[in-house]
């Protein structure tokens, strides 16, 4: 495949305050005990792509990311991490990583992706078409547990808020219309000149852009160069591809851009075009008939770029990892409905304790937990659907209910963690009780105090 | 169709044990596009393949198992009353035709309105206009709308929509009819958006956002055709009552139940796929729906089944369907798809394409006609040569003569020899009347009274105007009528004749050029371009409240100058404030921004007089501003609003603004609070706007240190 695959691992993202840091950025917070990022690399490294960029932002983080990398994908995976300054936003960072793009098809993963949906599966739908750009979207309230009464209820009160407006057309292959951030709560503006040329669109609000993207090289940059102002992909870029998709810029310039031999180029498209065509037996999409004009004669020449979508079925697992929400829901399903993406074997209780880890007296581990290497637990202990983490030492009569718990954590006899993310190194004192809160690495709670719903940062 | 009319006891008797169901025929369109033919006589007798196009939409009806008809008609009341007098359709078992005449109904509004009265409607009906053919069947689409009835009492209506897609250049559909743009929840069906051409000049649908808060998917559809044929409960008569102001079925009643979202009502849609239905809306849809006909999209309405009074034709191979007692001569050629009706005789190397010719014509040697819809009794001479055109009952065209495509020539009206008639033209006996409403909607009364008159006079043969009328030749007789530069330029569109190629090409072109520029506004910045947006609706309230704010003024002007009670000023200001849909706030800011108005406006020769104005103002009128000082927060407002009148009038009140104050303060309009809040907030802005805080320190400081002895 002539794809070349950049992978945005972020850098120490503000709305997982107070999880991340300098020392763990947002791509190396552990989801079952392992990195986020290593579910795109494995994702991707099952679909046979071994040469790609990693693109970090922030100067600082690189080098952890980069060290993590070599060290656990040494031998299975060619990466070559790139570090861009802080704030570029998505369109910046490639930008900025431009001199390193070669391939006709740029494939643009966030790192901090979690779902078993095939990347090759875009790339296909993105070839098929000769599209200038495909996005992957997913059916939206992804993160949703319905069958757990709590969480459950939170799902209804989240409902309204909307990911995407996107319009496709009858076959669900196109992308008409697309909004994003806060265009989604405006009202929704069609151009009618999209809708006359495909006579039906169904927008819907049910779907979510994975962020994961296919485009053909020369558009992505082009419209990088032209468009200084552009820093989302996903704001910026694939809005503008999709209106002018009947009016295309891009293509038009391209030929003046690329000098000479462009007529041969051009020949050449059109010929792989046709061929497309009639391997696929399929009738000509709108934009070609739309190209032609009507009865095949156009007093102008009329450009047109195709915009795609991929629409993954609704049994596919697909989340986000972009806020404390999602990073207790990733967890929470990894370890539950979609565990084959933990890549771990789950015991005869579903859940999975590591065989170094100790476990007191009458305490029990309920199903959907993970419990890492080396912990240990003292007596009467309970653990219903967590995580924790490699290295923890847990006292006696703790209580650790919808949480997840990272590495080297010590817990004092007594406490009581409930909807909590503790991060790394910290230490709760005796009888603390956390409900609700997001405690940052290496905090303190001293003996007997109680939080809810707080975020502790150190 | 007898297969039908067997099958009929046993659905009444299933479905609807005891309630017949009813239709509501419109026969009146209410427009002027078949003018000048309409005229003479009214659009639902017009034929149509030759019958009549009521006699389709009857035998539809009939076939669909309503029961009770009522007609309403309005202009040539008297010809479609008499008509069906002699029609078969009275004498059906089963099925009931009764007329409403009307007189003064200006639009289908008015119609459903004075039909309200009659209170003959109950229950579910039809509703559909007399010129619309159809052999859907209806059964699916009535059950379809009672089982949301039950489960929704808001459900009043179904509207049945078809597939047909908009040339894109045109913009229209191949009946001539604009391009349509509606929103459909593909699950419910439930009709969420409606737009037809009348706002068709943005490049952009706006959809409201609340479309996708109850539903997680929607339909944007172009390729949709209104097929006019409404299911509708009994509401729906009612709510042209309610609503005096509805005319249109489509752009008044439709769009009016979708941005109504008090009521709640809601419409829904009916798809129908391998049926036919469609309107003659136009000339164009007459071409295309003969077309269909003759091509037997519509059986069984077809020529060769007799399902009305008119004489049934035979069918031939290649779609030529000929009647009785044709004379025609051997070295005549007729082509595919053509109608040839009774009595007619055609002479020698005459070609005839896609036509239809009515009964009793008289077509001479060496004719060539292509694309035609000729009525009864037409004598066209040697030599004529005739392309997409309509020609009324009785017309003569003199030997050699010409018509260019599009031609419409009313009744009788004659072409001269060798006379070239222009493309697009529309000839009739009857003069352009002068005053043309260039509004659809026609005084149909007026156009009666002015027309009846010069319609008898030439039915008598009138010499005197045979001689005047030279527009068509040397003795053709008729007048052209005029087309203004607007009309002519849409004259095209609805049109028999097929679109010309250049006319295509120019469009295609302007299409894409609009593209060009709609593309280029779009990317302005998307910052910038929301920044304008609220620029925008920030405008438009204030503009809004400038207006209410001028109101405000000139009620309570008006309640000084007449004396009127305070209670009946305080109720207009309550309702113009519903009106407005503004708070309460405003209404105190500008019942006091008036106030202050009037004290300046009354003439004062010091700042002490103005105070003075002021204080016989506020003492005789400060009782209005009670029901709307509330709170605090409305206080402050006022105290805001005066503060900017201090800056803008001329300054004339910015010296005595504490005293003004102060007054205020005393006859207990504003507040010790709401002062010091104001002067609270004041504490943190600009210099420039804290001059009247520091002008009122003292006064501030005062109202301090009194509190404080309270305590």
């Amino acid at each position: 495949m002539d794809f070349q695959v950049v992978v945005l691992a972020g850098g120490t993202s503000k709305k997982l305050a107070p999880l991340v840091s300098r020392d763990v950025p947002k791509s190396l917070l552990p989801v079952a005990n392992r990195p986020v990022l290593s579910y795109v690399l494995d994702l991707l490294e099952k679909t046979n792509i071994k040469d790609l960029i990693v693109v970090v932002e922030g100067e600082d983080t690189d080098g952890l990311v980069e060290h993590w990398i070599s060290e656990a994908y040494v031998d299975r995976l060619h990466v070559q991490v790139a570090s861009v300054g802080e704030e570029v936003g998505t369109a910046g960072a490639l930008r900025a990583i431009a001199h390193h793009l070669t391939a006709s098809d740029i494939l643009v993963v966030s790192g901090d992706l979690v779902c078993d949906i095939s990347p090759g599966a875009v790339a296909a739908a993105h070839r098929r078409h000769d599209a200038v750009v495909t996005a992957l979207f997913c059916t939206a309230p992804v993160s949703g547990l319905p069958e757990s009464g709590p969480s459950g209820g939170k799902d209804k009160t989240k409902k309204p808020v909307r990911h995407n407006i996107v319009g496709l057309d009858l076959t669900q292959q196109f992308l008409l219309y697309i909004a994003a951030g806060m265009e989604v709560e405006k009202d929704i503006k069609v151009q009618k000149s999209i809708l006359r040329a495909v006579g039906k669109m169904e927008i819907r609000a049910d779907l979510m852009d994975a962020h994961l993207y296919a485009f053909k090289r020369s558009v992505l940059q082009q419209v990088l160069n032209q468009k200084q102002t552009f820093r989302s992909l996903k704001q910026d870029v694939l809005p503008y591809l999709v209106k002018t998709q009947l009016r295309s810029e891009i293509l038009l310039n391209e030929a003046q851009a690329e000098g000479n031999g462009n007529e041969t180029d051009c020949y050449n498209t059109d010929k792989v075009m046709l061929s497309q065509l009639l391997a696929n037996a399929s009738t000509p999409s709108f934009h070609e008939v739309y190209a032609l004009g009507p009865n095949g004669f156009s007093p102008v020449e009329r450009k047109t770029h195709k915009c795609c979508v991929y629409i993954a079925n609704k049994t596919k697992y697909c989340a986000r990892l972009n806020s404390i929400q999602a990073y207790s829901d990733i967890n929470r399903d990894v370890t539950g409905d979609a565990s084959h993406l933990s890549g771990y074997s789950f015991s005869g209780h579903n859940n999975v304790i590591h065989l170094s880890a100790v476990l007191g007296l009458k305490t029990t581990v309920g199903p959907q937990c993970m419990l890492g290497e080396g912990s240990q637990m003292g007596d009467k202990c309970s653990v219903k659907r967590s995580v924790i983490g490699r290295h923890c030492r847990i006292g006696s009569n703790v209580k650790v209910v919808n949480s997840v718990i990272m590495n080297h954590v010590t817990i004092g006899d007594g406490c009581s963690i409930q909807g909590s993310i503790i991060s790394s190194n910290v230490q709760l004192q005796e009888r603390a009780v956390l409900k609700d809160c997001q405690v940052g690495a290496g905090f303190v709670v001293t003996a007997g105090r109680e939080y809810k719903g707080e975020s502790l940062p150190k | 169709m007898g297969a039908k009319k067997g099958g009929k006891p046993e659905d009444a008797a299933e479905d609807m044990p005891h309630v017949p169901l009813k239709a509501i025929l419109l026969a009146d369109s209410f427009t002027t596009k078949f003018w000048p033919i309409t005229l003479e006589c009214p659009k639902v007798l017009l034929p149509l393949v030759n019958t009549r196009m009521i006699d389709y939409t009857l035998a539809w009806l009939e076939s669909a198992n309503v029961e009770e008809v009522f007609v309403f008609c309005c202009s040539h009341s008297k010809q479609i009353i008499s008509y069906l007098d002699k029609s078969k359709w009275v004498k059906q078992p089963n099925f009931s035709v009764t007329t409403i005449e009307s007189l003064n109904c200006i639009s289908a509004g008015d119609a459903l309105r004075l039909i309200y009265e009659r209170n003959v409607i109950n229950g579910d009906f039809i509703l559909i206009s007399g010129d619309t053919v159809s052999n859907m069947v209806l059964k699916q689409a009535l059950d379809e709308h009672k089982e949301r009835r039950q489960k929704d009492n808001n459900a009043v209506m179904t509207m049945v929509i078809k597939q047909s897609k908009p040339s894109q250049i045109t913009r229209q559909t191949r009946l001539g009819t604009d391009e349509l743009f509606m929103v459909i929840n593909p699950t419910t069906k439930q009709l969420l958006y409606y737009e037809d051409k009348s706002d068709n000049l943005k490049g952009n649908l706006t959809l409201d956002k609340s479309f996708l808060a109850e539903n997680t998917s929607i339909s944007v559809h172009n390729d949709k055709q209104d097929c006019y044929i409404d299911i509708c409960s009994e509401e729906v008569l009612s709510l042209f009552t309610d609503n005096f102001d509805y005319q249109h079925l489509r752009r008044h009643f439709v769009k009016g139940l979708l941005v109504d979202d008090i009521m709640g009502y809601k419409i829904f849609t009916h798809e129908i796929h391998s049926d036919y239905a469609a309107r003659i809306d136009n000339f164009r849809s007459y071409d295309s729906i003969s077309k269909d006909i003759i091509q037997r999209w519509t059986y069984p309405f077809v020529p060769d089944v007799q399902f009305s009074t008119s004489n049934s034709a035979n069918l031939e191979r290649h779609g030529i369907y000929r009647a009785s007692e044709i004379s025609q001569s051997y070295s005549a050629n007729i082509g595919r798809f053509t109608y040839i009706g009774k009595g007619s005789s055609i002479g020698g190397r005459t070609i005839i394409l896609n036509s239809v010719i009515g009964e009793g014509c008289k077509i001479g040697d060496d004719v060539f006609i292509e694309g035609c819809y000729i009525w009864n009794n037409v004598t066209i001479e040697d030599g004529c040569k005739l392309k997409h055109a309509i020609l009324c009952d009785g017309v003569v065209m003199k030997s050699e003569s010409v018509l260019e495509p599009g031609v419409i020539l009313s009744y009788n009206v004659v072409v001269g020899q060798g006379f070239v008639v222009p493309p697009y033209s529309k000839a009739s006996l009857l003069p352009q009347p002068v005053q043309q409403d260039s509004d659809e909607e026609l005084e149909y009364a007026d156009n009666n009274s002015g027309i009846i008159p010069i319609t008898d006079t030439l039915e008598n043969g009138n010499i005197g105007l045979k001689l005047e009328l030279s527009d068509l030749g040397i003795g053709g007789r008729g007048f052209i009528w005029s087309i203004s530069e607007v009309d002519h330029e849409e004259e095209w569109r609805h049109s028999v004749a097929p679109i010309p190629e250049s006319k295509l090409i120019e469009l295609t072109q302007t299409a894409f050029d609009n593209l060009e520029i709609n593309v280029q506004e779009d990317n302005v910045l998307p910052v910038l371009d929301e920044q304008e947006s609220g620029d925008e609706s920030d405008d438009e309230i204030r503009d809004e409240y400038q207006i209410f704010e001028k109101e405000i003024e000139a009620t309570f002007l008006r309640g000084v100058h007449e004396k009127v009670k305070e209670d009946h000023i305080i109720l207009e200001v309550n309702s113009l404030r519903l009106s407005y849909n503004l708070a309460l706030e405003n209404c105190a800011s500008a019942l006091f921004y008036s106030m202050m108005k009037l004290a300046l406006d009354t003439p004062h020769n010091s700042p002490a007089n103005l105070v003075k104005n002021v204080n016989d103002v506020v003492s005789c009128w400060g009782k209005l501003l009670k029901p709307y000082l509330q709170g605090i927060d409305d206080e402050i407002e006022v105290l805001m609003k005066f503060e900017e009148m201090c800056l803008e009038n001329g300054n004339e009140y910015a010296p005595v603004f504490v005293q003004i104050l102060h007054l205020l303060y005393d006859k207990d309009i504003i507040q010790e609070e709401a002062i010091l809040k104001w002067a609270d907030e004041r504490e943190d802005a600009d210099e420039s706007d804290k001059v009247f805080v520091k002008q009122s320190e003292k006064f501030i400081q005062w109202l301090n240190e009194a509190s404080e002895e309270e305590d």
